[in-house]
């Protein structure tokens, strides 16, 4: 670090690194409900292997995961539930809203679901589908990827002051 | 006998954490003589956990690892279907029926347009009728390959749900060749299919049935003779036969019980009385049962598929009923009464004339129904369904009560409970 | 060509109506005599489109003539199939309770339904089925009507803190509600068990 604070060369050099460990060992915590669910556990499973990307560590405790993956309905009764998930993962994290009912109600405008995750938590990237086919979700797992390369995450401009948390 | 309970701290019985305003001095009863009071927790198992399928909460008292006293929760996927179905054209709604059992949605796609075609008194076409019956053996096979397969990871045998889910990406190429889509189909429409099967699909289907044969074989091999296998699930999670019936059982768990009721035999549709297949019944009602017999059921369909792709012929799939048939995009685009009777099918919707109907099938899980009550408009007054998971649910509390968490873990693997069609 | 529910399709149990009718009209028969005045209509398949006889029987005596229609074996309707209700809002008696019954021996069904207004309670089926806990409960989250001796009339599929019934006609389908925490235990309901 500089001595006004700012970024110099190892500071980046080791972002370089660090992004990059980070990028290769994102562990999914797989918050499936409804029929997203089924095509996250094909996204996991032999024919569209997620573990070559790294995410293979599937964990169930929001302690010990990087990457929350909403996939499925998240109704009124759910949202207080994923908010405390959320709030329980530690630093850094990201956020993958799996299908058209996470990112936006899908086809459900209805009383009881929220229309969308992004009203409750914050979202890194978006994957449509109705269930979203397994490389649709292997191409959004790499966009992330590519978000945590460049530093663009909510979680590293969070780091870096650029956000507030929400 | 010295009294210990002095010793032992005391866990303080401060409930304000549980979000109880107004009852923070209730003292559950102390016992001083029982060594084992201090040892009973309330556990929640809650709607984000790796075995509940989908999202299902159920508190639990337990003693040790003994579940005591429990109730259910669940609702966390209630997508108000019944609501949509009175403000949704009858067309529009097939797109919902997949998301009730999404694992075999094209068994609920076929059952609602059996439905409606009922109240309308029309009738398809023999080679859609076929097609529809094959559909729906594969997706009840499809569905019996997750339960099984989910019901084994959930007590560590992970390598059986690979091969079963491989098999099942090979059935969704396949239905993704007929319909474009892999898990929610939306095929069936009111009256027809939406779009006739591809050239050879039939007998791809038949080479996927007879390679399915074969991996069933190996996945039996793997597991049934298991003596971990065993030790879990022989004698786990007993429901005799009359309980079956008093929670309203049907489909896999009621036959694991003993009671011998199979819709496609008993209340026959479609063709099922021109195709040959066994119905497997078990007598212990226990978990080991359940298993047993959708393993059977899995060959007994693929029989059925490989009978019916041997009979289908080619033909029309398009009911000429001038209220649903829906007109061929060369007539749409060309003629203004094509364009206007699209439009007006789209839009407005046909009308279903008034009356009701409870229509079911034989689902993977058990008994599916849709009950309609029409009043002559083109959505429907009231859209009942009967999901056979609803009242399968009911009856975990009483399974597990004095068991082991481990067995709540087995029983709920066994019953197969999708949460799409308890909450719908 | 306007068909409808009375047209039998073939492969839709097409014949059901010929196969059962006589045993449906003596059954229909021997439930006049033996409960009276409480059998308050009766709409058979042919001439009123359903497709299975619809027995309307008054709110009280609905215990009786469900465990009847479930233990006496010319009836023998041992299975209760589904537990619904209906909203016909013009009319005085706003809710209609639907109880589907199928029978394991002659494999033919019934639907039995009580008319009750708003606000008048329902007495529980419990006693007859054990499974008509949950769905009596379902009636009552969705609808709100209520039941006479129900051991746990509470919501089942709506967050215990929400307000109105959803499936009632005047409930608009967008009514959104949002609840800041999560459902707390009921350890009353913990201990009731």
């Amino acid at each position: 670090m500089g001595k006004d604070g700012t970024a110099d060369f190892f500071t980046t050099r080791l972002d370089v690194i660090v992004n990059w460990a980070r990028k290769n060992s994102a562990w999914p915590l797989p918050y499936g409900t409804s029929c997203c669910g089924i095509e996250m556990m094909a996204t996991l499973c032999s024919d569209y292997d997620m573990a070559r990307f790294g995410a293979e560590a599937v964990r169930f405790s929001p302690r010990q995961a990087d990457l929350l993956i909403v996939a499925g309905i998240i109704t009124s009764k759910m949202a207080p539930v994923l908010r405390n998930v959320y709030d329980q993962m530690s630093e850094p994290k990201w956020v993958m809203s799996f299908g058209a009912c996470a990112s936006s109600g899908g086809i459900f405008n209805v009383y009881s679901v929220a229309q969308g995750i992004d009203t409750i938590i914050p979202v890194d990237i978006y994957v449509p589908g109705c269930p979203p086919a397994p490389e649709g979700v292997l191409n959004g797992l790499l966009r992330l990827q590519q978000m945590i390369d460049a530093g663009a995450t909510r979680s590293q401009r969070m780091e870096k002051g650029l956000e507030v948390p929400r | 006998m010295t009294d210990i309970s002095k010793e032992v701290p005391k866990i303080p019985r401060d409930l304000s954490r549980f979000g109880l305003p107004g009852k923070i001095d209730i003292q559950l009863e102390h016992d001083p003589d029982d060594l084992w009071d201090e040892s009973r927790m309330i556990v929640n198992i809650g709607p984000t956990h790796p075995a509940m399928h989908g999202a299902l909460r159920m508190m639990a008292k337990v003693n040790g690892e003994i579940i005591e006293k429990s109730y259910s929760e669940f609702g966390y996927t209630h997508r108000a279907k019944e609501k949509l179905g009175e403000n949704r054209t009858y067309h529009q709604f097939i797109v919902y029926t997949d998301r009730l059992n999404y694992c075999s949605a094209l068994i609920n796609n076929m059952t609602y347009a059996m439905a409606v075609e009922r109240l309308m008194g029309v009738e398809v076409p023999t080679r859609c009728i076929w097609l529809r019956m094959m559909c729906m053996e594969m997706a009840r096979v499809i569905d019996h390959l997750i339960c099984i397969g989910i019901a084994a990871v959930d007590m560590g045998a992970f390598t059986y749900f690979l091969y079963g889910f491989h098999q099942r990406e090979e059935a969704y190429t396949l239905i993704e060749k007929l319909c474009g889509a892999r898990l929610t189909t939306s095929y069936s429409r009111i009256g027809g299919l939406m779009h006739d099967a591809p050239e050879g699909w039939e007998k791809e289907v038949k080479v996927w049935a007879k390679r399915t044969l074969a991996v069933i074989d190996e996945m039996d091999q793997l597991l049934t003779g298991n003596k971990i296998w065993l030790k879990r699930t022989v004698g786990a999670s007993v429901f005799p036969k009359e309980k079956c019936l008093e929670y309203g059982f049907t489909g896999p768990n009621a036959r694991g019980a003993g009671i011998d009721i199979d819709l496609r035999r008993d209340q026959p549709v479609l063709f099922y009385k021109d195709v040959e297949f066994d119905v497997p019944v078990a007598q212990n009602g226990d978990a080991f049962d359940r298993y047993m017999i959708r393993l059977e059921e899995i060959r007994q369909s693929l029989n059925i598929l490989i009978q019916c792709a041997d009979k289908i012929k080619k033909g029309p799939i398009w009911s000429e009923d001038k209220r649903v048939r829906i007109p061929e995009k060369e007539v749409v685009f060309n003629t203004m009464e094509g364009m206007i009777h699209h439009f007006k099918f789209f839009m407005t919707g046909f009308e279903v004339p008034p009356g009701e109907a409870y229509t079911s099938f034989e689902a993977a899980n058990g008994e599916l129904g849709f009950y309609i009550v029409s009043k002559g408009e083109p959505r429907a007054h009231r859209m009942r369904i009967r999901g056979p998971s609803f009242w399968h649910y009911q009856a975990l509390d009483p399974m597990v009560k004095g068991k082991y968490l481990g067995d709540l873990v087995a029983a709920l693997g066994s019953i197969n409970i999708i949460a799409g069609e308890i909450d719908r | 060509m306007d068909t409808d529910i009375r047209t039998p399709i073939p492969t839709v149990y097409g014949d059901q109506t010929k196969k059962f009718h006589d045993v449906w009209v003596s059954q229909v028969e021997l439930l006049k005599q033996k409960f009276g005045n409480a059998i308050e209509e009766v709409r058979m398949p042919v001439e009123y489109p359903t497709d299975v006889p619809i027995v309307y029987v008054a709110k009280d005596s609905i215990v009786a003539v469900l465990s009847a229609l479930r233990n006496d074996p010319s009836f023998g309707y041992n299975f209760l199939a589904d537990l619904s209700c209906t909203d016909e809002t013009p009319n005085e008696k706003r809710f209609e309770m639907v109880y589907q019954l199928f029978s394991h021996s002659r494999f033919n069904r019934i639907r039995v339904k009580v008319r009750v207004r708003e606000g008048e309670k329902v007495p529980t089926v419990i006693p007859v089925w054990i499974s008509a806990n949950w769905a009596e409960r379902e009636v009552y989250d969705m609808f709100g009507v209520e039941f006479l001796n129900h051991p746990d009339l509470r919501r089942i599929l709506m967050d215990h803190r929400w307000e109105g019934h959803p499936l009632r006609k005047d409930y608009p389908l967008r009514g959104y509600q949002v609840f800041p925490s999560p459902e707390p235990i009921d350890l009353d309901v913990l201990e009731r068990q």
